[in-house]
């Protein structure tokens, strides 16, 4: 195939950095956190620390309780509602929540379900007789419920969206079809006839799903218990303590958090198989379950209602409290509204913002430069699609709380810390989701158009700067949007790799959020939310702008 | 009067104001009517009337009865009518046994003796724990017969279900198809738009809108 003009060389080596992004600082991070813990003294000392079992429990129960759940309520969503008007309804209030980061969502959770939250505002004192908050544990209760249902809420627009995108590889419409003619109900075809092909697709997200629900610290620091809190937020306290007598401590924690993910991903792969063998048993058996549509269906509405309208709520207090005035219990709504808070954070509100803005456009120009260079190569050198399926996934697999700190000590050993540093491993995290994203489009664009192009003449940088990337156009700002969207959300690369010196808008907020200001945490948490929706809709308005007058690019 | 088999009556399916389907026929156990048109002349509408998942956006009108029975307005799975596509739509997660079993119905004993008489009417003896995907085509679209079969259909539709066999296999695959529907006195619906299997059925041919071709 002709090569391009001016570079020929420079597309050949995309591929190679863009494994080097994703790889290199999970690996040296990995290497750079196990080495310290395997220091003598290091691991007896994580043991005598009398908290260990009691955080490492609630790291795992938090964690399996939660994905499992999540899957579950994904499924019954999908077998109960699929291909009614509610389910194409919900589909359009989830995907915008999914942009929303960890850390307003929970923050916006917590603002419902605290004991002075806005559910027990709602409630009274008309319904409970409460005039003062209750003294319930409902928000960073010791079993960590409060964060299992964060995770949950979070996690079951993700695992959707996931899965609908493998919806039509598992051909759901026509098995469906073919098994309700056999006699079988709806939801009963869906589990016995699509999912195990589904599942296939769904496995890796899950997988990051189990991995991250274990080890989250945002989320866990706003949501979860607290004496002991979970495993990775104790780690992440003794990572940032500034006595550095804490390091070996943190280092070996990072290490057993690393040896529970595994563990618990090879059990769930375990327990998988079993599933697996229960649904072909079952499905041999010949079971029509016709009735269970009518349980399925309206059980389906009703946890997607709940989910939507938990997030939903939440993330509508938050914007409540960042304008509200004097707002005392229990009164459903503030007496007035008010720009004081705003006001008065102003400068830190401002400074917050930027730093964000910059490290997200940054790290979006990087990934979407990454992602389309590999892409673009994988065409004009025809390499193999798919082989770096298991690499994109490294970083979403691999807990953070494992090769952050290790990655940290590098950084800090090589004098590399700072922006860059923080710049890089805010990469590493949104380049999976960016490529993801773009590359089924990139994938699918018609193969007759480049050879007519150069038929016509045009090089390949040609095709690709003026037919590929503007037919693209959609495809290629969301997949931006979406990099943009993952940055803004990182809180634990920053705070660790940033050295605690940067401040965006999701550190300020989860710092904030054990002060208990509801209205500064409204507004850090208001605008870190603004910022990837407003990316989202810009990438939905420049192409419609762009291609006002063409019919042929519409949605 | 006689009421066996499939019996359309004004069957009208509309999408706005345009009529796609228009058909009036009966259909007598063991006979088979050809619908015949190209692509986009309301086939596939006709078969989701007749199945049950016609799209909301299209209005239908008219009746049809099974034996006597009106499941117009059943949903799918009630009416008891089976059907093949243009690939056998075997489900790739179960053994060729395993996608038998999953049509047999639940309450039916001897199980593994049932799947293996059906496997041996369709010539294919000892393939129960074979894998779908290590099947020929012409294998395949006699399992997903007999899987359609073991369901106890009223009547069977056949949705092109040759189009993708190469020529020698067809012949012998549609003959197979059809002997088995004649042998159970099902009525049978074929559409398609190659005039050799309309010729071949041996019954009469029309277009979606009720007009012969």
């Amino acid at each position: 195939m002709t090569r391009g003009t001016g570079r020929p060389g420079l597309l050949r080596l995309v591929p190679g950095l863009t494994i080097a992004a994703l790889a290199v600082p999970v690996v040296a991070g990995l290497w750079g956190t196990i080495a310290p813990a395997l220091m003598p003294g290091a691991i007896a000392q994580l043991l005598a620390w009398p908290g260990l079992f009691q955080a490492a429990r609630l790291s795992v129960v938090t964690g399996v309780l939660s994905t499992a759940a999540a899957l579950a309520i994904t499924v019954l969503i999908l077998a109960g509602l699929r291909g009614t008007r509610a389910f194409s309804a919900l589909v359009r209030g989830l995907s915008p929540l999914l942009s929303v980061p960890h850390a307003a969502a929970a923050l916006g959770l917590a603002f419902l379900i605290a004991p002075s939250g806005w559910i027990a505002r709602a409630l009274s004192p008309w319904a409970t007789g409460w005039t003062a908050p209750p003294d319930l544990l409902t928000l960073n209760d010791p079993a960590g419920l409060a964060l299992t249902f964060g995770l949950i809420a979070k996690e079951v627009p993700f695992l959707l969206l996931m899965a609908l995108a493998g919806l039509p590889q598992a051909d759901a419409s026509r098995r469906i079809m073919l098994a309700e003619t056999l006699g079988y109900g709806r939801s009963m075809a869906f589990v016995l006839t699509v999912l195990p092909t589904l599942y296939r697709q769904l496995r890796l997200p899950v997988y990051a799903v189990l991995a991250y629900a274990m080890t989250t610290v945002d989320m866990a620091q706003i949501l979860g218990p607290t004496r002991p809190a979970t495993l990775s937020v104790q780690i992440t306290l003794w990572m940032t303590d500034a006595d550095l007598r804490d390091r070996p401590l943190a280092a070996a924690g990072a290490l057993l958090q690393l040896g529970l993910v595994i563990s618990a991903l090879t059990l769930w792969r375990l327990a998988e198989i079993a599933a697996r063998r229960v649904v072909c048993r079952l499905a041999e058996g010949g079971h029509r379950a016709a009735g269970m549509d009518r349980m399925a269906t309206p059980l389906a509405a009703l946890t997607a209602l709940a989910t939507t309208l938990a997030l939903a709520a939440g993330l509508a207090g938050l914007a409540l409290w960042s304008v509200a005035g004097l707002w005392q219990f229990p009164d459903a709504i503030p007496s007035g509204l008010s720009l004081k808070t705003w006001a008065q954070s102003a400068s830190g509100l401002w400074g917050a913002f930027w730093a964000t803005t910059v490290l997200a456009m940054a790290t979006a120009a990087l990934a979407m430069a990454l992602t389309l260079g590999c892409l673009e190569a994988e065409h004009r050198y025809a390499l193999p699609e798919g082989r770096t399926r298991l690499i994109l996934w490294l970083p979403l697999l691999v807990p953070q709380i494992s090769f952050l700190p290790g990655l940290h000590s590098l950084a800090l050993a090589t004098g590399t810390g700072g922006w860059t540093a923080t710049l890089i491993a805010h990469l590493t995290f949104a380049l999976p989701y960016a490529f993801l994203s773009l590359a089924p489009a990139y994938r699918a664009f018609d193969p007759r158009i480049a050879p007519l192009a150069a038929s016509l003449g045009a090089t390949p940088d040609r095709v690709f700067w003026t037919l590929r990337m503007p037919m693209l156009v959609r495809p290629v700002i969301t997949a931006a949007a979406l990099a943009f969207a993952v940055s803004v959300g990182q809180y634990l690369p920053t705070l660790l790799i940033g050295g605690g010196r940067i401040e965006t808008l999701t550190t300020e907020a989860v710092a904030l959020s054990s002060g208990g200001n509801r209205r500064v945490i409204g507004a850090y948490a208001l605008l870190q939310m603004a910022l990837p929706m407003l990316a989202f809709a810009l990438a939905t308005a420049v192409p419609a702008l762009l291609f006002r007058n063409r019919k042929g690019m519409a949605i | 009067m006689n009421t066996a088999g499939l019996d359309l009556s004004e069957l009208t399916v509309r999408k706005a104001d345009t009529a796609l389907v228009r058909l009036t026929a009966r259909i007598a156990p063991g006979e088979v009517l050809t619908i015949m048109g190209p692509s986009g002349s309301g086939k596939s509408t006709l078969l989701a009337a007749l199945t049950g998942t016609l799209d909301p956006a299209f209005t239908l009108s008219g009746s049809i009865r099974l034996n006597g029975r009106d499941v117009t307005h059943l949903p799918t799975r009630e009416r008891r009518i089976g059907i093949l596509f243009q690939d056998a739509l075997l489900f790739p997660h179960l053994s060729v046994g395993g996608n038998l079993a999953f049509a047999l119905p639940a309450r039916t004993p001897d199980r593994a003796a049932r799947i293996d008489r059906a496997l041996a009417e369709a010539g294919l003896p000892g393939f129960a724990s074979r894998d779908p995907a290590t099947l020929s085509g012409g294998e395949r679209a006699r399992v997903a017969l007999m899987r359609t079969l073991l369901a106890e259909p009223l009547a069977l539709l056949l949705d092109e279900p040759f189009s993708r066999l190469d020529a020698s296999l067809r012949a012998q695959i549609r003959g197979f198809v059809l002997d088995t529907a004649r042998a159970r006195g099902l009525p049978v619906m074929l559409v398609t738009h190659d005039a050799e299997d309309a010729r071949a059925t041996g019954g009469s041919v029309v277009s979606p809108m009720g007009d012969p071709v």
